[in-house]
């Protein structure tokens, strides 16, 4: 069979394209090397939707931050993704960089951004009594928000499955070929014929691009570290605190996140290893000694319950690439998404649609379905309705996962909706068993076994996140059979 | 809203025996709630032997130990619920928890007995660099997996941390045929039992690595080699002395922290030092009429003296919902001084106390040919030489209240370790 599209790569913005396409009557399908949605850039990042101060102005990355801020809102009521605009500080610790505050200012004006503001030190410090005790002044955002990358990522992907968009996992592309005006994509799980690709393979849209191009570009995988500190910690600041940006980024920022962690974060150090995510040494020290500097009091140590890094997908001119390679005919590029990747991915998954959209001139569907209903969060219903779905639905009384009090039946939902979860890191972006302060010591060896009962996976074949990734590889001396 | 007079919340070593001498000691109306599917807590992990020496003169495993106090809560007919998780107790003793078949209930309790126990600190905590693969494990869930679920975590071992579950799972795991290749303690003495460094590593010939921490994890998918150096005095890795070992499974014993999530819901005061609650010698949290006993009030090395902590809790607890709260008398705080890092309780009731109370504390670090002190006021009462003294095993002392009296009104009793 022919594709209409083939998307190569279900992170945020291979997701929002999908969802974006599923609209029209198209045969789309979604190819992803990672066993699940959200395993690359997307899952990694600051959780934060930029206001859109930042980017340079009249770039697309400016128009993209800005349409996707403006979008997130109700995309997230739609998709039931857990979204707060909490407004973000750019906060100045030195006299001589006030005068920056009015660039970012002006910039952000020109950019199209709401409601930006100049506060005074008293003003800031009102608004945010744990920063430096040196703040001069600070940029406000109120249009800066927080949100949960997994679930945005995992909601686009699940509705544009519902409407008819299939998704292929551990599929990795090897390369190209045109059979007259047909895409022909190798994978390592046979060939894909298509009409349209769509190229949005983080940090590896260089690596496909490249194959199909003579117009090259390149992409550095510019590694980020964060800690992230225990829930105790989540009120310490309830904006997202930046420092003044630099040539590297927008710098180390301070933010609670929209589950009540607190995030510190990231560094900017450019690799070779495009799936280069180890953490440093130096990173972890170099963020500790800069997180410090904006906020007072910040127990950053002794409260950390995990570090992570990501991938930022930099690309040379930071600057998003997203249009069809002019010399590869329609080989739709969506490259050198970074920062504000996430914010920007229902703009970018807009932008991409309308431009297949225009190539191929599909009818739109009448049927399609806009609206998700995520997984339950008992925790925010009240004791009536809890023991009215618990008497319905008795795992949702049954506490698997201690730290974040997350029940079998969320579990359950995470496993057996669309696109589930068949890992533990699938079960734990999908539900957060096993990212609260334990880190699922507890809860990994019940997740297991719900995971093998309900796939029919042995558990010593239950993966951390597919792969290799097995967990415990072996049966023990005893369930072997007493072998001495 | 149901009514309890006491509430024990964890049924593990310490809520069992709790209950079980609250029972004795008069009070009928006694609930546990346990959130595993079965009594016992973290012992029915513990197969190997070395339980129950100081309480029954006899070395059993950790079910068998456990399940002697369970047959006492069984014959009281103490009731308990499993699969129950606690979600939040107030500071007026609302208990609210939830389960399959009561779903989320509240029960209004006279007195309440914390008894939660603790959790393992995760690689999080530490900050340890590298990849984050399949193939890390907290010590204690490897040995979940092994003695419970009947999973091998892995073949080639490194181990960070001495603490006692770290020691006892390099022995296990070279049982189940896995290589321990080395354990790496980031302190210059070791965290564990002395008994479990020569019973656990040196009888299988394990290498310990004193001033040692991992600084890279390898291993996008499965762990594949883990990288150990030495610290310096400051802690920090000493560039150089890196060492690198092929294993595909690192497991961490770093500590342990007592679980009082739920503790400071009810507003219950803790220690810096232990993460548990601040007691006084009734095992009295700040909070009137909330008890708390083992590892959630001070992590232990042996289970004997949990139980004996747990059932002081459960004899005051009763006393308390039988008698109400005493008339407010003095108060003697009990300094921590001098290589005392922390003492439970903290405080001492000299009009009410028991006959005896027991005072148990860790040294901050390894102290030889020293002498464990206690003054009230000013006056030294005691002065015990011991050869070796280690954080990683807890020592204590015992005030006599008769003794105590003879003093006066004194507002401090000091404990300090002191040069012979």
């Amino acid at each position: 069979m022919i594709y209409d599209v083939v998307i190569i790569g279900a992170g945020v913005s291979g997701s929002a394209i999908a969802r974006e396409l599923s609209k029209y009557e198209l045969n789309t399908v979604v190819l992803e090397k990672f066993e699940d949605v959200c395993s690359g850039t997307s899952k990694a990042n600051s959780a934060i939707v930029h206001a859109g101060f930042d980017a340079a102005e009249g770039s697309l990355m400016a128009k993209l931050n800005v349409e996707g801020n403006e979008m997130m809102g109700d995309l997230a009521r739609d998709l039931d993704i857990p979204f707060k605009r909490n407004g973000s500080l750019v906060v100045c610790i030195h006299k001589e960089e006030l005068p920056g505050l009015q660039v970012l200012y002006d910039r952000g004006v020109a950019n199209g951004v709401k409601d930006l503001k100049i506060l005074s030190r008293e003003e800031v410090l009102a608004m945010e009594p744990n920063l430096s005790d040196d703040v001069q002044g600070a940029l406000y955002a109120p249009t800066g928000g927080i949100i949960c990358p997994f679930i945005l990522n995992i909601a686009m992907a699940e509705n544009a499955n519902v409407n008819g968009v299939d998704f292929r996992f551990n599929t990795e592309v090897e390369g190209f070929r045109k059979e007259g005006d047909t895409w022909v994509v190798r994978t390592n799980n046979g060939e894909y014929k298509t009409r349209y690709v769509v190229n949005a393979a983080g940090v590896y849209a260089d690596v496909l691009h490249n194959m199909v191009s003579e117009d090259k570009i390149h992409i550095t995988p510019r590694r980020g570290d964060y800690c992230l500190l225990d829930k105790e910690m989540g009120a310490h600041v309830s904006h997202t605190i930046f420092p003044q940006p630099t040539k590297l980024g927008k710098g180390v920022l301070v933010s609670p996140t929209i589950h009540g962690n607190l995030i510190v974060g990231p560094t900017a150090i450019d690799i070779e290893d495009r799936e280069g995510t180890a953490t440093t040494a130096d990173g972890i020290n170099d963020l500790i000694a800069k997180a410090g500097m904006h906020v007072k009091n910040l127990p950053v140590g002794r409260k950390v319950i995990t570090s992570f890094a990501g991938l930022r997908a930099h690309e040379d001119h930071h600057e998003f690439i997203i249009g069809e390679c002019k010399d590869a005919p329609g080989f739709i590029d969506c490259s050198g998404i970074e920062s504000p990747g996430l914010t920007s991915s229902p703009a970018i998954g807009r932008m991409v649609a309308d431009i297949v959209v225009d190539l191929a001139k599909p009818a739109k569907k009448s049927d399609w379905v806009g609206t998700r209903t995520g997984i339950l969060n008992p925790s925010e219903m009240s004791l009536e309705e809890r023991n009215a779905l618990i008497k319905e639905k008795p795992e949702y009384g049954q506490i698997i996962c201690r730290c974040e009090s997350i029940s079998e039946g969320e579990i359950l939902d995470a496993i057996h909706r669309p696109l589930g979860a068949r890992s533990l890191d699938g079960v734990k972006r999908r539900t957060r068993a096993g990212m609260g302060r334990c880190q699922g010591g507890f809860c990994s060896p019940r997740v297991m076994e719900i995971i093998h009962r309900e796939l029919g996976i042995p558990v010593e074949k239950v993966t951390k996140s597919g792969g290799e990734s097995v967990i415990a590889p072996e049966l023990s001396k005893n369930r072997k059979g007493g072998e001495a | 809203m149901q009514n309890y007079d006491i509430v024990v919340i964890g049924g593990g070593p310490a809520g069992l025996a709790a209950a079980a001498e609250a029972k004795r000691s008069g009070v009928d109306s006694i609930l546990i709630l346990e959130r595993d599917h079965e009594l016992g807590g973290i012992l029915n992990q513990c197969i190997h032997n070395g339980f129950g020496l100081h309480t029954f003169k006899e070395e059993l495993t950790g079910p068998e130990y456990a399940k002697r106090f369970m047959d006492q809560v069984f014959e009281l007919g103490i009731e308990y619920k499993l699969n129950t998780m606690v979600m939040d107790i107030t500071e007026n003793k609302v208990v609210t928890a939830m389960n399959k078949t009561d779903g989320m209930f509240q029960i209004q309790a006279k007195a309440v007995i914390l008894a939660m126990g603790c959790r393992e600190r995760p690689r999080g905590a530490l900050n340890i660099p590298g990849y984050r693969p399949a193939g890390i494990f907290s010590a204690g869930t490897a040995q979940r997996l092994v003695n419970i679920e009947g999973y091998l975590p892995g073949r080639e071992v490194v181990i960070l941390g001495s603490g006692d579950i770290g020691l006892i799972m390099a022995r296990r795991m070279t049982l189940e045929g896995a290589k321990v290749k080395v354990v790496a303690e980031l302190m210059p003495y070791s965290g564990g039992l002395k008994r479990n460094i020569v019973q656990c590593l040196d009888d299988y010939g394990i290498p310990l690595k004193l001033s040692h921490t991992v600084v890279d994890i390898e291993g996008k998918e499965r762990v594949t080699g883990i990288t150990i150096a030495e610290v310096g005095p400051d802690m920090k890795p000493i560039s150089g002395t890196e060492e690198h070992y092929s294993c595909d499974t690192l497991l961490l014993s770093v500590g342990l922290l007592p679980e009082n999530e739920l503790s400071k819901t009810a507003g219950v005061e803790l220690s810096t030092i232990t993460s548990g609650p601040v007691v006084n010698d009734a095992l009295e949290t700040n909070v009137e009429g909330i008890f708390a006993c083992g590892n959630v009030l001070h992590v232990h090395d042996l289970v004997d003296f949990v139980s004996q902590e747990a059932q002081n809790a459960g004899k005051n607890a009763a006393k308390y919902v039988k008698e109400g709260r005493e008339a407010s008398g003095r108060i003697i705080d009990i300094k921590a001084v001098d290589g005392v890092r922390y003492t439970v309780p903290c405080t001492i009731r000299p009009d009410q106390m028991d006959d005896t109370v027991t005072v148990r504390f860790r040294v901050g670090k390894v102290f030889k040919n020293s002498a464990i002190t206690m003054y009230f006021g000013d006056e030294q009462v005691l002065k015990r030489k011991k050869q070796i003294m280690a954080p990683g095993e807890m020592e204590q002392v015992i005030i006599d209240k008769k003794k105590l009296a003879e003093f006066g009104d004194i507002s401090d009793i000091t404990i300090k370790i002191e040069s012979v």
